[in-house]
């Protein structure tokens, strides 16, 4: 099965500008990965944007050269830098340089300044079934999961393509039938107490992630919605795990009423979840024994929500933190902080806000030989240690906070 | 030995010492888009060079930005000077794409079963613009 084009899609990439670039990539890709034809798609979330190198920088402004502009939605992951002047990022002159050119390249190309890596709680949410092309691991999971709308994980390059050519590969979990789910993940015998605790889903996510791989996987045994920013946490977590980009919870996520309604046809495995298996995850996203040093505290992957950095208000309780304590969100919620006259009570607090990047992608933290990082995000427990260099001690949002008020690890509740 | 491979990405024919990894990589955390060489410590080619090699692969893994680390090698000539994979990849290999759009000079891909990329491990190997494998 070879990829036909329409005559439309051919004479675009016949053609010498940027969106004949962008087709070409687009259908080359489809190519390789035996597409039969290219889908038409409703929207972009372009991951792109994040310097690696000059070559990224310099291939977004050949695009803006050849006149390229998006045809659909597109917003913007986070970049390298914080554009809002929040915090401070230590990058020499020259790659400060290229990662602004970069950020300005995507700009010019129509993309949205939304620098987020949760576009979907700053106000991109695709209609249930609609074919889209997003990146980043964790927005593909809740695009796919949560929202219902179907798109692969699009990595650097072919994420604008995309958007530019407001095509994709017809492939993967654009078809319905790559949907279904041949793995029951089931945690019906775990204490609900524990389910119903914010630190439950990231580690569910972990081993979920972990358990399912590549495949697709039915959570069973959830009674209750556990809300929004619970299944952000699960995403991410499954996505940094595993390669997952797409999971069913039964009751809870659009595609699966219930757990028969998501099986595949053909065998089916079973993996039941014990009380165990989750204190071994959760004890394996800290990689060191609490020894009492801790040198900073980083929440925030994927993006705060505003409800979640009330709840950090909450948990502060007009106390000041004495460590370094990064709250990374987008401008989306830097903006709703400032209508509701938050901003003062968390840098009175001792907070530093990171907006438009994130302390895993971009050096922000004081850079320490052996320094020792905190917090509840399974995703930066994932990435701290290789991209940062900290060692990681994983604890809840309120261990987070306590340890930052005392300037030590401490853990308010035993979890798992 | 002669093998006649299927071209995944048409490029530059190639020369140079066999580097055969023998299990798969990420790129991105992987090898280091400045140089080529091999940074993830529990990878057992950990330390080689892929740069002006002929680089084997038995499969590639992980993060979505492959393709940024490839095309910042070919763009500081720390490329591979022919791949060789398993089954086609296409978030790597759009590196070469892209690359191949700014005018850069890329080298070939081509593919070759895993279980026929071992027998050519520390040999000088070419790979001709027709896909055409050849031990020196």
């Amino acid at each position: 099965m070879s990829l036909v084009l329409s005559p439309e899609e051919r004479a675009i990439a016949g053609g010498s500008d940027g969106a004949a670039i962008a087709m070409r990539l687009v259908a080359e890709s489809a190519r390789l990965l035996g597409a039969p034809r290219l889908i038409p798609i409703a929207s972009a979330h372009i991951d792109g944007a994040l310097y690696h190198g000059d070559s990224g920088t310099l291939f977004a402004e050949r695009l803006v050269e050849g006149g390229a502009r998006v045809s659909v939605r597109a917003t913007l992951n986070v970049g390298a830098l914080d554009l809002t002047g929040s915090c401070r990022v230590r990058l020499a002159d020259h790659p400060r340089d290229m990662a602004q050119r970069m950020m300005g390249a995507y700009r010019a190309l129509g993309c949205e300044p939304s620098w987020t890596c949760a576009p979907y709680q700053a106000g991109h949410r695709p209609a249930f079934g609609t074919d889209v092309a997003w990146g980043e691991s964790n927005a593909v999971v809740f695009c796919n999961s949560v929202l219902g709308a179907r798109t692969n994980r699009y990595g650097d390059f072919l994420d604008i393509a995309c958007a530019i050519a407001g095509r994709a590969p017809d492939t993967g979990l654009h078809r319905p039938e790559n949907r279904r789910a041949s793995i029951i993940f089931d945690v019906s015998q775990i204490d609900p107490g524990f389910l119903a605790s914010d630190i439950a889903w990231p580690i569910l996510g972990t081993l979920f992630g972990r358990t399912v791989g590549s495949n697709i996987g039915v959570v069973k045994g959830i009674e209750t919605h556990p809300g929004e920013d619970a299944l952000k946490a699960f995403g991410a977590a499954s996505a940094s795990a595993g390669a997952v980009g797409l999971f069913h919870i039964a009751g809870v996520t659009p595609e699966a009423p219930d757990v028969a309604a998501i099986l595949a046809n053909g065998p089916v495995e079973v993996v039941s979840i014990d009380q165990t298996a989750l204190r071994n995850t959760q004890s394996a996203l800290s990689t060191i024994a609490s020894t009492g040093q801790l040198d900073a505290v980083a929440i925030g992957s994927p993006h705060l929500s505003f409800a979640e950095i009330r709840t950090l208000i909450r948990l502060l309780n007009g106390r000041r933190v004495c460590l370094p304590f990064y709250a990374c969100t987008g401008r989306h919620v830097l903006k709703q902080l400032e209508t509701h006259g938050l901003l003062a009570d968390l840098t009175s607090a001792g907070i530093t806000l990171v907006a438009d990047t994130c302390v895993v992608v971009t050096p922000i933290l004081a850079d320490l030989p052996n320094g020792i990082l905190m917090t509840n995000s399974g995703k930066f427990a994932h990435y701290a240690p290789g991209n940062t260099g900290y060692s990681v001690l994983y604890g809840s949002l309120a261990d987070c906070v306590e340890s930052a008020v005392c300037g030590r690890p401490t853990f308010t509740q035993v979890a798992a | 030995m002669r093998f006649q491979t299927e071209i995944l990405v048409r490029g530059q024919a190639g020369t140079g010492e066999a580097l055969v990894f023998t299990q798969p990589i990420s790129f991105w955390g992987g090898i280091d888009p400045t140089s080529g060489r091999v940074t993830d410590v529990r990878h057992p080619q950990h330390g080689a060079s892929i740069a002006g090699r002929v680089l084997f692969l038995p499969g590639t893994i992980g993060s979505s930005s492959a393709s940024a680390v490839l095309l910042e090698l070919v763009y500081a000539n720390h490329a591979p000077a022919a791949l060789i994979m398993d089954a086609p990849d296409a978030i790597l290999l759009l590196g070469l794409l892209v690359a191949q759009e700014m005018g850069w000079p890329t080298p070939i891909a081509v593919r070759l079963k895993a279980a026929e990329q071992g027998g050519f491990a520390g040999q000088t190997v070419s790979v001709g613009e027709d896909g055409l494998l050849k031990v020196l």
